[in-house]
């Protein structure tokens, strides 16, 4: 579904990472390893084309992967929560699902924050916010997840949720690319470990 | 597009601090004229012009520092630009936003402003719509702006450098118009080169706004 050949990403005259190549099916997971810097977030962001790609080239099903539009192919869990202190818990998310359809109130209970919709974004928790973040991966159904640390803040019950988000997911036939420091509830997921590269070298 | 456009209005009524600063600082540069020019009638109604549209484009331009800067910190530019919207259409619901939250309020304040300055009543009415017209111009210019000076160091100093002097031609007919408006002369010709430069912006500006925030 995915394929990535001799990745590379440049930021500021530096390689963050170079030859990167992997392949990625329906229902499949790909954990995203190593060290910090190692340029994991900058590989997702690769993914999501928020950045772009010094060398290689992204294929998906076989045609160019950042040739169009991306709402539709894929959601990006960034560390940002991208919410708006000032919107209430389901005005947060009705944007979002005016932007890429979807029902508010499902998604809302799949996270378990059914019971807080009417609250201020600005009152919630650390993990409050995020599991808000993850709720806008249940808007819609898209082929591709790309997350970034998705459990940091999660208590057990949410990342027990959330695994069970990943798995009706990848049942549906959705691949998951994840990079994380923890173990996630991803059965059967390959590993990609990030080395560090050398500072300043081209 | 109009769902973000329904964002940025309900995020400024839910924080009206910015309008209403907006409106403030246009009202007090207004009334800073009279104590600096002296309280002669004549000598007041001669700056009017030119000193509405001068406070009127520093007031709009308070808030643009933060039309994207605050979008990039929490996270949500990121997924404006995965929700399928253009960079063109978010740059236009920005700027459309803009105006409506801090250009179109500052009309109601612009019949105060006029008596302060003792512009003649006559004028009000093209006064108000000059000012619409130029701070419509200012937002657009304005959101290019923020766009490019996104994620520079001191992009809040840099950004007023690179807006205010391209806002020098609708100043220049603006004036003009309101002065010929004062005057009893035709204001037609100076609304239409108004409202050209702005026909023009509509475009082009979220045009440019966008392709710098693809370019981030």
């Amino acid at each position: 579904m995915l394929e990535a050949n001799a990745l590379a990403v440049e930021r500021g005259g530096r390689v963050v990472f170079a030859g990167l190549s992997f392949n990625l099916e329906a229902g499949q997971a790909l954990v995203l390893t190593g060290a910090n810097g190692a340029g994991k977030s900058t590989l997702l962001r690769a993914l999501a084309g928020l950045v772009p790609l010094a060398e290689g080239s992204l294929r998906w099903s076989g045609a160019a992967a950042l040739a169009e539009g991306p709402e539709s192919r894929l959601r990006y869990l960034a560390h940002a929560e991208a919410l708006k202190p000032g919107l209430s818990v389901v005005e947060n998310l009705r944007f979002w699902a005016r932007c890429w359809g979807g029902a508010v109130e499902p998604a809302l209970e799949a996270v378990d924050l059914a019971p807080l919709a009417g609250l201020p974004a600005r009152l919630l928790s650390a993990g409050q916010r995020r599991r808000l973040a993850l709720a806008r991966l249940a808007l819609a159904p898209v082929p591709l997840w790309l997350l970034d640390e998705p459990t940091v803040g999660l208590d057990a019950a949410a990342i027990a949720r959330f695994g069970a988000l990943l798995a009706r997911h990848r049942a549906a036939g959705g691949a998951v690319v994840a990079a994380t420091h923890v173990p996630l509830p991803l059965d059967g997921a390959g590993e990609l470990r990030l080395e560090q590269q050398p500072w300043g070298l081209e | 597009m109009t769902a973000l456009l329904r964002r940025e209005l309900l995020l400024a009524f839910r924080h009206p601090a910015d309008t209403l600063a907006a409106m403030l600082f246009f009202l007090l540069v207004t009334a800073l004229f009279p104590f600096g020019v002296g309280p002669a009638p004549e000598a007041l109604a001669r700056l009017a012009p030119g000193a509405l549209l001068a406070a009127a484009l520093l007031a709009a331009l308070l808030p643009l520092d933060r039309l994207f800067g605050a979008e990039a910190e929490d996270g949500s530019l990121d997924q404006l630009l995965l929700s399928g919207l253009s960079g063109f259409e978010i740059a236009l619901a920005k700027a459309l936003a803009h105006w409506l939250t801090t250009g179109a309020p500052l009309l109601l304040a612009t019949p105060i402003a006029a008596a302060m300055l003792n512009l003649p009543e006559a004028a009000w009415g093209v006064a108000v719509l000059v000012l619409g017209l130029a701070t419509l111009f200012l937002s657009l210019l304005g959101t290019a702006g923020a766009a490019l000076t996104l994620g520079a160091r001191r992009g809040g100093v840099l950004l007023p450098l690179l807006v205010l002097p391209l806002a020098i031609p609708a100043m220049i007919f603006g004036a003009a118009g309101i002065e010929a408006a004062a005057g009893g002369v035709a204001v037609r010709p100076f609304l239409l080169l108004l409202g050209a430069l702005t026909a023009a912006a509509l475009p082009l500006a979220p045009l440019a706004a966008g392709a710098a925030l693809r370019a981030e």
